[in-house]
Parts: structure tokens; C-alpha cells; sequence
């Protein structure tokens, strides 16, 4: 604070609670309706007192969309995706940072391009391949002329094929790799003096101890960041689950079941049902966001430096 | 890269490398080609491989009017959701960095809607904006029919819309306070010193010095809203009414996987790369210039 100016502060709060207003406005209507009864969620426009219904609600939601299977599913590709981004990410980093070899910016260099291309904006081609992840290989096979020279020597035809389809793997293998975790690990690890490095290494250390016992406990706050914002993201993915899990029912998650929950154009407008269900799937990521706060907001920021 | 690396060994570093490589090189690498590939070829309906189509597959699409309307409709899309949200974002960062008294608790309220997936967010505001229930229908009670985004194409756009702009708003208000807070106290002195307002100096000083970081948001916004809004409009309207907030993520969606039209989803998925890359490099082409004052 520079000067006394008890009306700009005035004014401040007063911007400050409308934007309040604005930001919780939503979160507020889908709690509200979510605890009423048919009848009061009928009203319009509804009534934004709580009412008493909240618990019948989520039940409701919870048995209508089989939520506790998907929540499990969900669980899974989130701390699946987060672990795997945070490991490679870590791997990666240290490989580029701290080890000579010649192809150390090429690398660098096919990982960091890929931040220009979300999933979203490649999903026809990426589709293709979670039929076959290793078309890649028998491609590069069958053009060497290796697929011919085997089956002529041996007789066997070879044929790679690994259906992501359906599968755990699937819905969390494509999105583990990740140009953000890489950058900003790249960027810590560059911060570390090479003096540490040297030092470990006088000491008699290998290079992958420095990684585990020097490196990664240093580098805690920095993961902690990229955790909260990698699970924030694949928690709320939605086309690739869409479009990698036609079996719903064993490999669904629940952001993909918030869209069964909209009540049917003739049907019961049991929108209380629906925001119940929006409110336990909003939940976890927003729990994780608003106790990691601190960590994540580091995290977010040196992404752009 | 300027550090002096410290380790040399021939296999380690490819040992840690190669996963993530291999995971880039078979779901990054090998799929955009794979969309080259198919954008400048046809696929046969019974199978029998891709014939070479050239340029037919682009010019079909570029001959299509409902193409240019979704091209436009995405870039009004766009520059609307990332105005309203960058502006909601700034106006609330400039005030919090002011840190009056119990800022802390809004300020970690404001960053809650970055935690929200997009379609619990497209539910949520389709039952608050539905002509029949919620908050808005309240409106057809005095003015019968005057809100309406089941039938009207402006009314589900602007619906769409407010919901992504919301949803960018803990996003761009973290890194707007940031860069708020990362300007030295004495330069805001100095204005004070000098004779300016508060108000004055948020104008004069603090936006000017702001703006890289504006900028950036800008481009980033820019492109969240051709990816993400997939989520929204999926769950909010489908696309309709009679595909009026049909945008160019989801229509390659249903081209390629309800239409079953691959050549034409590739097509299309290649202009938009084209697109998102063109943005991605006016971005980096900025960082490079950024204004640094520290």
C-alpha cells in the first residue's frame, strides 16, 4: 500500500466481491441444486438456498452413472498419467542436462515440439494408431524389406499388434509424453550448479545416484507443481477417453459419464440428479488444486519463463 | 544450451531418453504424418488402399460453405471467449495486487475454475442458462421466448462462450497477478511520488509493463479455445442448433468419427496444425523479444 485512498479500496473490495460473485456463482448453483427435490429444481428461476436433498441426490447420481467404477477408472489414468509424465519428464531432462552426447538438442528439440500440437488438434491420426501402436514398427519393417527377408528365411510372417483399444494403457499411454514436464524440469535442472555435480561425482557417486539422492529430493517443490497441474489435466480429459473406450461400462471415467447425466429432451428434468453428479466429478481435481495451491501456482507461472 | 554437461557415457542417457522419445515418435511423429498421408489421398469405401487425391480433399473443403462458417465461427469463438476472460482475469489480478486486507481468500477463489473440466462446466451452465429451468429462463417468465439456446444459434454461441471465458479465468489470473507482482514496488512509488492515482498508475504503469505476459495469455487463450471447447459444446448443444457453435475441433470430430470421412477429417485436422503451429511461432518469435525488467 502506497497511499491512504479510502475510496479506491472501497472500490477494490466492491470489484473484488463481484468478481467473487462471478467466479462462485456457478459453483453455488450446481451445490444449491444439487440438495434439492425434483419440485424445487423445477423452479424458475430456482431458489439459491440449499435445501435438504443432497445426500439422496448423490446416491442417486452415484448408482445412475455408475460412478464408482468409473471414479476408480478415473483414479487410475490420472495418477497413472501424472506418474508417468512426472517420471519421463525427470529422465528426460536429466539425459539433455547433464550428459554429453552429440543428439542431446536434436532431442530436445522432437520433445519440445510436440507443446505445438494438443491431442485435441491431432485426434483422427492418433485415433488410428491406438488400433495398432505398433504399426510404427511393421511400417518400418515391411519398407526395410526386413518383414520379407524374415519370412523368407524362417517362414514366419511377422506381424506386430498391439490394440490400445479398451484398455488402461490406452486411455494413459499418449498422454504421458509431455513437452511442458520436460521444459521445466529441463529448466531446474539447468539451475543446479555444475559445482554440486562435480562434487557428487569427486565423492565418488554415479551419475544416476546424483539423479536419486541428489536431483529428485532437490527438485520436490518442482514436482509437486507438475503433479498437481498434470493430474488437474488428465483428470478432466474427455475426447481421447470418448474416443478410446467403447467398452463404457469396464473402462469409462466420470468426466465421460457427466454427459448421460443430462436429463433426456422428454424426459423427468431431474437437473438436481445431474448437478449432484457434475459436483462429485468436479470435486477431486479441485480439491487437489485448492490445497496444492501454493506449489501449483509456481509450477504454472515458470512454464512461460 | 550453455551448462557444460558432466557426464559422458555412450548408452545411459539414450536409456533415459528413449522412452519418451518412443512414446513421441509413435503418438506424435508417426500420426501427423499419417495425416499428411491420408489428407492428400482418398480412401476406397470396400478397402483396397488410398488412392492419391492431391489437393481434391483440401479443395473439396475449401469449397464447402459450411467449412467457412465453422472457420469464421471459430475465430469469433476465440477472440470473444479469450476478450471476455483475459479482461474479467486483469481487472480482478490489478485489484488483488493491490493486497489489501483479506485478499488471500479471493484470490484463492479466483483460481478455482482452472480445476473444472470442461464439460462439468458445459452442464453446469447449460442448466443455468436452459430456457426451461434454472436462472436465466427466469428471463421468458417477463418476455416469454426472449432467451432461447435450443432453437437460437446466437443465443447457444454466447451461452458456449460465457462458460469458456469462465473457465479461463484462474488460468489468466495467475499469471496476470504474477506479472503484476513481479513489477518493482519503486516504479509504483515513483508514479505515486509523481502525482498518479492508483487508477492512473494501473493504466499508465502497471498495464504497459504487463504486457508480454498479456501477450503470451493472448496466444495461449487463443489456442485453448480451438482445443478445449470440444468438451463444452459437446455437452452444451451439440453442435446445434442446426450446427450454429459447430467450431472446427468439433467438426473434425464428426466428420471424421460419426461421418467416417478420414481423408476429409485429415484434411481438415491439417489446416487447423497449420493454424495452432502459425500461433505457437508468432509466440516464441515474441518470448525472444520480451521485455525484461528486473
Amino acid at each position: 500500500m502506497i497511499e491512504r485512498s479510502p475510496f479506491f479500496d472501497a472500490l477494490t473490495y466492491a470489484v473484488m466481491i463481484i468478481g467473487l460473485i462471478l467466479v462462485i456463482i456457478p459453483f453455488w448453483v450446481v451445490i444449491v441444486a444439487a440438495s434439492q427435490s425434483l419440485q424445487e429444481v423445477s423452479q424458475v428461476p430456482i431458489s439459491l438456498l440449499p435445501s435438504n436433498q443432497l445426500w439422496t441426490n448423490l446416491s442417486e447420481a452415484w448408482a445412475r452413472a455408475d460412478l464408482g467404477p468409473k471414479m476408480i477408472n478415473s483414479f487410475i489414468v490420472a495418477i497413472g498419467v501424472t506418474v508417468g509424465k512426472i517420471t519421463l519428464a525427470a529422465m528426460s531432462a536429466f539425459a539433455i542436462v547433464f550428459f554429453n552426447f552429440k543428439a542431446r538438442m536434436i532431442c530436445f528439440w522432437l520433445i519440445f515440439i510436440t507443446l505445438m500440437l494438443p491431442l485435441e488438434v491431432r485426434i483422427v491420426p492418433t485415433y488410428a494408431i491406438a488400433a495398432n501402436a505398433l504399426l510404427p514398427f511393421q511400417t518400418i519393417l515391411d519398407v526395410t524389406g526386413l518383414t520379407w527377408l524374415v519370412q523368407a528365411v524362417s517362414g514366419i510372417q511377422v506381424s506386430l499388434n498391439w490394440n490400445l483399444l479398451n484398455s488402461y494403457t490406452g486411455l494413459i499411454l499418449p498422454l504421458v509424453a509431455t513437452a511442458t514436464g520436460t521444459f521445466l524440469y529441463r529448466q531446474f535442472f539447468m539451475t543446479i550448479p555444475d559445482e554440486l555435480a562435480e562434487a557428487s561425482k569427486m565423492d565418488g557417486a554415479s551419475a544416476m545416484e546424483f539423479f536419486w539422492d541428489v536431483l529428485i529430493p532437490l527438485s520436490r517443490t518442482n514436482m509437486l507443481a507438475l503433479a498437481t497441474i498434470m493430474f488437474v489435466g488428465s483428470w478432466n480429459q474427455y475426447l481421447w477417453p470418448l474416443l478410446i473406450t467403447t467398452d463404457r461400462a469396464n473402462f469409462g471415467t466420470v468426466v465421460m459419464q457427466l454427459k448421460a447425466l443430462i436429463p433426456a429432451m422428454n424426459g423427468t428434468p431431474d437437473w438436481n440428479v445431474t448437478m449432484a453428479g457434475a459436483l462429485i466429478i468436479m470435486l477431486p481435481p479441485l480439491l487437489v488444486v485448492a490445497f496444492m495451491q501454493r506449489w501449483f501456482v509456481r509450477g504454472l507461472i515458470s512454464r512461460d519463463k | 544450451m550453455e551448462r557444460r554437461a558432466v557426464y559422458r557415457n555412450k548408452v545411459l542417457p539414450w536409456l533415459l531418453i528413449g522412452p519418451q522419445l518412443l512414446l513421441v515418435l509413435v503418438f506424435f511423429y508417426w500420426p501427423t504424418s499419417q495425416a499428411l498421408y491420408w489428407a492428400f489421398t482418398l480412401e476406397q469405401p470396400w478397402g483396397g488402399g488410398n488412392l492419391w487425391a492431391g489437393l481434391d480433399n483440401f479443395l473439396y473443403i475449401f469449397r464447402d460453405d459450411r467449412y467457412w462458417g465453422t472457420v469464421l465461427r471459430s475465430g469469433f469463438y476465440a477472440l470473444a471467449a479469450t476478450g471476455l476472460s483475459m479482461l474479467v482475469a486483469l481487472t480482478l489480478a490489478s485489484f488483488v495486487d493491490r493486497a489489501l486486507k483479506g485478499t488471500k481468500l479471493f484470490q484463492s477463489v479466483f483460481i478455482w475454475p482452472y480445476a473444472i473440466a470442461a464439460p462439468a462446466a458445459g452442464v453446469a451452465f447449460r442448466f443455468i442458462f436452459s430456457p426451461e429451468a434454472g436462472l436465466v429462463g427466469a428471463i421468458n417468465d417477463i418476455w416469454p421466448g426472449v432467451w432461447d439456446p435450443a432453437t437460437n444459434g446466437i443465443h447457444a454461441l454466447a451461452m458456449v462462450i460465457v462458460c469458456h471465458a469462465w473457465l479461463g479465468i484462474g488460468y489468466n489470473f495467475v499469471f496476470f497477478l504474477a506479472a503484476l507482482q513481479m513489477i518493482p514496488r519503486s516504479i509504483n512509488e515513483a508514479g505515486a511520488m509523481d502525482g498518479a492515482r492508483p487508477f492512473r498508475r494501473m493504466l499508465d504503469l502497471q498495464l504497459p509493463l504487463i504486457a508480454p505476459t498479456a501477450f503470451f495469455l493472448l496466444i495461449m487463450n487463443i489456442i485453448s479455445s480451438f482445443t478445449d471447447s470440444f468438451g463444452l459444446i459437446d455437452t452444451m448443444t451439440e453442435g446445434g442448433p442446426i450446427g450454429q457453435t459447430e467450431v472446427m475441433v468439433y467438426k473434425i470430430y464428426v466428420d471424421g468419427f460419426k461421418g467416417l470421412d478420414y481423408s476429409g477429417a485429415a484434411a481438415q485436422s491439417i489446416i487447423l496444425m497449420l493454424l495452432v503451429i502459425g500461433l505457437t511461432f508468432i509466440q516464441f518469435k515474441w518470448v525472444e523479444r520480451r521485455v525484461h525488467y528486473n
